[in-house]
């Protein structure tokens, strides 16, 4: 706003501001811009934008929680296909341009002989042997969900051709399509672990935190008993329970509930801690006055004071999840093939003579890091945006 | 305050009854047991077993007499300071252990000084510089080493260290010095295989740890003490290091209680796999050939350490904390 000054000596013209006063708004606050009628879950939201890598890392997971609905469809072949043909094949990079012609997407064919000094296969690409990919095509046959028979895939190999993105493994199988199936059962296990674990942490640390006395004494002690045992005695006992003769899926449901039953204690005791602090203040009398009662001042009132540590121990306890999955599986204890996790992928890689010859079996280690690090990334914003009132 | 000691100390004796019936079943629980699957062993082997060893042993340890009756026995024993008979290694328990005691200490030592000295100054500059490029860079440093399983982790280190460095596969010291007294040479050999397993294990508690660092520190630093604080003129760092931090190391003193046994446990997956001499892989051995005494005892000892450790986590919070209270509901 500026205004002409006549001469100096000159009377001032009469101002009159045309903005509408309203005493409650202080011009810059929070109301001015429009935020104070915000309602909390907006207020977050527009905190957790702002978090950018947390929104790229939510909607990865977003992306690859949703490729599970697909798995079948997006793997270029079956999860129990094999090709005794191309055992420990390196990947096969994609071309567009053969000699300066463009074909399209497509690989070379590789032809293999056998090193018998090293005893190794030794793959070549043959630049004859021009193999475009498919999309949107016929190939190894599957059970949709394991209940609709299909045969359509996203991406598949040339006629009579080969298609190994990320190599194939001792078996000829390919490593890309294992990865996809693989995700599935890992991605799902840090879910419903977390779920578990959570669930009972929340309740009966809560509990426990705002009641003290003889079910905190009582807690407390259950507590101390189970995590006073090293956890992989205990997977390793509760392990050897799930007897042999169940069906993979009851396993993969048994380590789940393995891996939640171990965890919730940590989250109940800093659940627990928490609220002995918080339990003190002022508003807790004021709803105690009111005639709150301990459920309602627990969820309404305690809970989202201390709900920006909890989102950030469960993105950290998913992952933690997942990759106990995966420890489990390599101790020999956890999911057992044919069932196909990262767990298991990592394990089938292990030895040093992986690293030197087959690297490209190490492959599943990318999703693993990569989901681990999406899930921490997410949790950090979501940690942030729970308390958006600052 | 000494009340509330005394108290805890008694409290401790139930919950480790209560423990040691959990690592009796914990023991028990699989089915068979070590004679059997030794047996089995040697006879798959085309050896025929000493039978009557055996018997002999069976019939020490009370293996022909109902498990409560093996229960109290084998409780009975530890409070005299027998630990039971490793079958596995044909010697008593104490002795099994005692030899990797040690090394196990020196690496798990090592590694928390490593992890602490590391997550501080990383917990502290992500916090006051949040969102900053150091913040993410550090932050996501840190998260590899969670991100990434140990194991993997284990077997590329292990390879490189060994084309790079010339470090021998595997183990703690090179192999002419196992089982050899300590000298010079020996000394110097851990030292060159340490560093491996430590920035293994280390790395994921470092990123563990400053991130709750950070997060805590977050939780305290936008409080309003903090800007009276600063508002009287008191400079960032000695604000941030005389109160906001106290607040925020309230997670690292819980900790103590799980700390104390991984000092003598360290940790199994990577030890298994660098085949280091700790305790780590010691006990999963015996655990999977059902090694019940020495499975059993060890266990116990690192149940008890834990115990200890929360006690002495929870002394130490009350004596730091102001805020919290020890009996029930204070009363208004």
């Amino acid at each position: 706003m500026t205004l002409k000054l006549g001469p100096p000596g000159a009377p001032l013209p009469h101002y009159v501001s045309d903005i509408v006063f309203d005493p409650a708004v202080e011009p810059g606050s929070q109301q001015a811009t429009g935020t104070a009628e915000a309602s909390q879950l907006r207020m977050m939201w527009l905190k957790f934008r702002r978090h950018r890598l947390a929104v790229v890392s939510a909607v990865f997971l977003a992306v690859m929680y949703a490729s599970l609905l697909i798995t079948e469809f997006l793997a270029p072949y079956a999860l129990d296909s094999r090709d005794i043909d191309a055992i420990y094949a390196p990947p096969q990079r994609v071309h567009l341009f053969d000699q300066g012609r463009f074909v399209g997407p497509f690989v070379y064919g590789q032809t293999m002989e056998l090193d018998m000094v090293r005893l190794q296969r030794i793959y070549t690409d043959d630049p004859a042997d021009v193999q475009r990919l498919r999309f949107f095509c016929r190939g190894d046959g599957y059970d949709f969900w394991g209940l609709v028979p299909a045969d359509l895939h996203l991406v598949c190999p040339a006629e009579g051709g080969r298609l190994s993105l990320l190599g194939t493994d001792r078996l000829g199988r390919d490593v890309f399509s294992r990865i996809l199936y693989g995700a599935r059962i890992s991605l799902t296990i840090g879910l419903l672990g977390t779920l578990i674990s959570f669930g009972l942490g929340i309740v009966i640390g809560g509990i426990a935190g705002y009641r003290g006395g003889w079910f905190d004494t009582g807690m407390q002690r259950m507590i101390e008993v189970l995590q006073s045992i090293p956890s992989i005695p205990l997977w390793m006992t509760l392990a050897a329970i799930i007897p042999v003769s169940w069906s993979p899926i009851l396993v993969y449901v048994g380590i789940t509930v393995i891996l939640g039953m171990l965890d919730w204690t940590g989250q109940a005791r800093a659940v627990r801690s928490k609220l002995f602090a918080l339990r003190e203040e002022d508003y807790v009398l004021a709803a105690e006055l009111m005639g709150a009662r301990a459920p309602r001042i627990i969820g309404r009132h305690l809970v989202p004071g201390f709900m920006s540590h909890l989102i950030a121990s469960a993105s950290l306890s998913v992952p933690g999840m997942i990759l106990g999955e995966t420890a489990l599986t390599f101790l020999g204890l956890g999911l057992r093939p044919p069932v196909t996790s990262w767990g298991i992928l990592l394990t089938e890689a292990r030895g040093i003579n992986i690293i030197a010859v087959y690297p490209w079996l190490l492959w599943p280690m990318l999703p693993v890091v990569l989901v681990i690090l999406a899930f921490n990334f997410m949790g950090d914003g979501l940690r942030d945006a729970a308390d958006p009132y600052r | 305050m000494l009340g509330y000691i005394l108290r805890r100390i008694l409290m401790m004796i139930p919950t480790l009854i209560i423990i040691s019936m959990l690592v009796f079943t914990i023991v028990e629980l699989p089915p068979g047991d070590y004679f059997e699957s030794y047996v089995q062993e040697l006879r798959a082997l085309g050896e025929t077993a000493d039978l009557q060893e055996i018997e002999q042993l069976k019939a020490r340890y009370g293996f022909d007499q109902p498990a409560p009756v093996r229960y109290v026995h084998w409780v009975l024993g530890m409070l005299h300071g027998d630990f039971g008979y490793s079958f596995e290694y044909r010697m008593p328990v104490n002795e099994v252990v005692g030899d990797r005691l040690w090394l196990t200490m020196v690496v798990s030592f090592v590694t928390i000084l490593f992890t602490w000295a590391l997550a501080f100054p990383i917990g502290l500059y992500s916090a006051t510089r949040q969102y900053s490029w150091g913040d993410y860079g550090l932050t996501f440093l840190g998260l590899m080493g969670i991100a990434v399983p140990h194991f993997m982790m284990a077997i590329i280190m292990m390879y490189f260290a060994n084309i790079w460095f010339g470090t021998s596969i595997g183990h703690l010291m090179d192999l002419q010095y196992l089982n050899q007294p300590m000298s010079w040479d020996k000394f110097r050999s851990i030292l060159a295989h340490l560093w491996i397993p430590v920035i293994i294990i280390g790395t994921a508690g470092t990123a563990g740890m400053a991130r709750r660092l950070r997060a805590n520190l977050l939780d305290e630093l936008n409080k309003p003490y903090v800007t009276t604080a600063r508002a009287k003129g008191l400079s960032p760092t000695r604000t941030t290091l005389k109160y906001p931090l106290r607040m925020a190391l309230n997670f690292f003193i819980s900790d103590i209680g799980s700390i104390l046994p991984s000092i003598i446990s360290g940790a199994e997956v990577t030890a298994i796999i660098l085949s280091l001499e700790t305790t780590g892989p010691m006990l999963i051995k015996a655990l999977q050939s059902q090694d019940m005494y020495l499975a059993g005892s060890f266990l116990m000892y690192l149940a008890f350490l834990t115990v200890i450790g929360v006690l002495v986590s929870d002394i130490a919070l009350t004596l730091l904390d102001p805020r919290i209270r020890l009996q029930g509901r204070k009363s208004r």
